[in-house]
């Protein structure tokens, strides 16, 4: 029984924490925000680092570390609010490398995992995020797909068929036409992908099975991320209430905002231990995977968006201007909430 | 990562279920006198074999094992398993045995821990008064040394099984000049003499679980104080570490009780269906696992950090109120869920063929638990001053 991070795993996580800390500090990060775009330099950086490739196979270039690992590292961006395309990027390789061929695994797998080529996830419909209601078909799309994070940047799109068929379209296909969505969360923007008789390579390996599969890896590290989104909000409102003063003392002096605080902290701390257990069980225990990534990402997306908005009220006026850090946080936490399903979604789709 | 216990401690495993499976299986069926004799001597055994008061010295009656929290878990599980008698329930193995192993002299070692270990020493907790609730060092209970011997006058109140106890540990002031917290004295008595009166109070469940307990000009030898003189605000903290410690590892009866929770969801209808089947019930069912869970897992990992060396840190400050508050949403659930039956009041104690009125017993009962061993706003206080480092409240006095 050893439920803890190996000295490697803490390693990584501090190696990264110190990377986005010295490359993404909050000037820079509201800089990025305001623009709302891809930024080349920091997602270059990132993959020098390689964080691009954790999860795929050694045998393309990847570091073929676990879920646990790639959870870790999406927590730690999530605490740092860390611009990017580091999920919709992760899971474009996950499925090429669950479902696609030996030679569109030789020809896209090594470009993913060192960053040469950027890919994403088109996994929305217009009605919603079920795997089971993704309606394109044919070797020629038509239709629109909503929600793409980084549409506009990606060299290349994992689109989600029916039944849960999965297909590769390449930047400057013919007919694909991308537009910006007005994104909520400008850490990562959204676009809206549609096709007019554009071609589309199938992954031989789709079917519900592997897109049920990609959809609970995208659930359990939208968790991790919500997790490090709110574990830096309960740090920041606790910062902020010993040096802010009133009536002569800091303000985390008055029982009434340590009794927030401490709720604020009870919220959010135990959870990390759902959202190991989840990442844990997806590579270990098949039986649990899909319902724990479930309950984790509707648990953690609850907590962060919650915790985000007490970080706000603690922060008092400031929390609420556009300068503040927190608001940043907050819209996080919206796209985390948001993102492949929503916490109600989620629950409904497994039994208490 | 890995959730399995390994080659070795699944031996071990092996072990305990097969003497748990032979030393109490067959007695698991008895009742009342012969089933109190049967545990006895269940125990003994299970001293010999180092399953039991691991913790604590042969000579006073423990089985004195190398600390290993992974055999400890496993012991409990496959005890639990076949519901085979654990270490005596109470406050005087869980407080009063670690305290005088700590603090206690040779002679008050050897006077009390080894029958307060197979039960025949049972013992009630004297530490809140009437004016001393979360300000505990505020307490009046006075102590003076008369030829030999304490005389102890004042009262002492929520002494939980006080009128079963033979023995009362107690924090009474004994050095009236000193300042509040060093006053103190950590002061053992025999409850059973002519100046102590024991009255239980009824509670909120009509059961009677605690007691007042009034002194008047009660005695007790003058050796049986533990520690010094005024230093009984230091030996009482060692025992309430040992309290909290208790409290660790209550994940899985929260899980437990979340697991009743969706039986009770099971049997019941709603609107000519099971209850389980709303979507307002199962959505509110969901979210409430979404916390048992962070809690049963968050324990496995102070367990496993306190298993390497670690310090479990923030986190196990928040056990209680963790596992309070998800009482507390089990019971609002289970009064949604109950109908008609909230109106019948619940048998007061033992709910063993009882119906669905049995859940105002935790409806009851998740109150209890809010204020017993440190009411929630004082964990609050614990959590957010020595969890978080904010800064302790001005009107606060040091020691505290």
């Amino acid at each position: 029984m050893n439920f803890l991070l190996s000295p490697e795993q803490i390693e990584f996580q501090t190696t990264v924490q110190r990377f986005l800390d010295d490359l993404c500090p909050p000037t820079r990060l509201h800089e990025l925000f305001d623009r709302g775009e891809y930024d080349a330099d920091l997602w270059r950086a990132m993959c020098d680092l390689g964080l691009a490739g954790i999860a795929l196979p050694e045998a393309f270039g990847g570091s073929g570390m676990e879920m646990i690992d790639l959870a870790l590292v999406a927590e730690t961006l999530g605490s740092r609010a860390a611009p990017g395309p580091f999920l919709s990027h992760a899971l474009a390789g996950l499925a090429i490398a669950w479902a696609g061929s030996e030679a569109q695994k030789q020809r896209w797998l090594p470009a993913l995992a060192s960053g040469e080529c950027l890919a994403s996830v088109a996994f929305a419909g217009e009605s919603g995020w079920q795997v089971e209601q993704w309606m394109l078909t044919g070797e020629r799309l038509h239709g629109r797909l909503p929600h793409v994070p980084f549409a506009a940047a990606a060299d290349l799109l994992v689109v989600g068929l029916a039944g849960g068929g999965l297909a590769l379209v390449e930047r400057g296909a013919q007919g694909l036409l991308v537009e910006a969505e007005n994104a909520v969360d400008r850490t990562r923007p959204l676009g809206r992908v549609s096709f007019t008789d554009t071609p589309a390579e199938h992954l031989p390996g789709g079917g519900l099975d592997v897109a049920g599969r990609l959809r609970d890896a995208a659930l359990v590290l939208l968790a991790a991320d919500a997790f490090g989104g709110a574990s830096r909000c309960v740090e920041m409102a606790v910062d902020y209430a010993r040096i802010r003063e009133q009536f002569g003392q800091p303000i985390g002096q008055f029982q009434a905002i340590k009794h927030q605080l401490a709720n604020m902290a009870v919220e959010v701390e135990p959870a990390r231990g759902l959202y190991w257990y989840a990442a844990h069980t997806f590579d270990h225990v098949p039986a649990d995977a899909e319902r724990y990534a479930a309950l984790a990402k509707a648990h953690l997306a609850d907590r962060f968006l919650q915790t985000a908005r007490d970080t706000v009220e603690v922060h008092g006026g400031i929390g609420y201007t556009w300068e503040c850090d927190v608001q940043i946080y907050l819209k996080r936490a919206m796209f985390d909430f948001a993102f492949m399903g929503n916490p109600a979604y989620q629950r409904s789709r497994i039994s208490p | 990562m890995d959730l399995t216990y390994g080659a070795e401690y699944e031996s071990f495993r092996q072990q305990v279920r097969t003497f748990v499976e032979r030393a109490w299986l067959p007695h698991a069926k008895l009742v009342k006198a012969e089933r109190k004799a049967a545990e006895a001597t269940f125990r003994r055994e299970a001293i010999e074999q180092g399953y039991l008061y691991r913790a604590i010295p042969r000579q006073y009656g423990g089985s004195e094992q190398a600390p290993d929290v992974m055999r400890g878990q496993i012991i409990r599980e496959e005890f639990g398993r076949v519901r085979a008698p654990m270490e005596v329930p109470g406050v005087g193995v869980g407080m009063l045995v670690p305290t005088l192993l700590e603090c206690g002299t040779q002679e008050q070692k050897e006077r009390f821990i080894a029958k307060t270990l197979t039960g025949e020493y049972l013992w009630a907790q004297g530490y809140s008064e009437p004016n001393a609730g979360s300000d505990l060092a505020s307490v009046r209970t006075k102590g003076v040394l008369q030829d030999g011997e304490w005389v102890i006058n004042g009262q002492k109140v929520w002494s939980t099984f006080a009128q079963y106890a033979r023995f009362m540990f107690a924090m009474v002031r004994t050095e009236p000049d000193a300042p509040k917290h060093q006053g103190l004295s950590y002061i053992l008595l025999d409850l059973k003499q002519p100046g102590v009166t024991v009255r239980p109070l009824k509670q909120v469940t009509g059961g009677e679980e605690f007691c007042e307990v009034f002194f008047d000009d009660a005695r007790a030898p003058a050796d049986w104080i533990v520690g010094e003189r005024g230093k009984g605000w230091q030996v009482s903290k060692t025992t309430l570490v040992h309290e909290r410690n208790s409290f660790i590892g209550n994940a899985s009866s929260s899980q437990a009780l979340y697991d009743k929770l969706v039986d009770l969801a099971r049997s019941t209808s709603l609107n000519g269906k099971p209850a389980i089947d709303d979507p307002l019930i199962r959505e509110r069912l969901l979210v409430l696992e979404g916390y048992v869970a962070s809690h049963v897992y968050s324990s496995y990992r102070q367990f496993s950090m306190t298993a390497h060396g670690q310090h479990s840190g923030i986190v196990g400050s928040m056990n209680k109120l963790i596992s309070t508050q998800i009482g507390h949403e089990v019971a609002r659930l289970a009064r949604d869920l109950m109908g008609d039956n909230l109106l019948t009041a619940p048998p007061p104690e033992g709910t063993r063929g009882a119906g669905p009125e049995k859940w105002n017993n935790q409806f009851f009962g998740s109150l209890g638990v809010a204020i017993a061993g440190g009411a929630s706003n004082i964990q609050r206080n614990i959590i957010a001053e020595r969890g978080l480092g904010l800064p302790r409240d001005n009107g606060q006095e040091a020691g505290n």
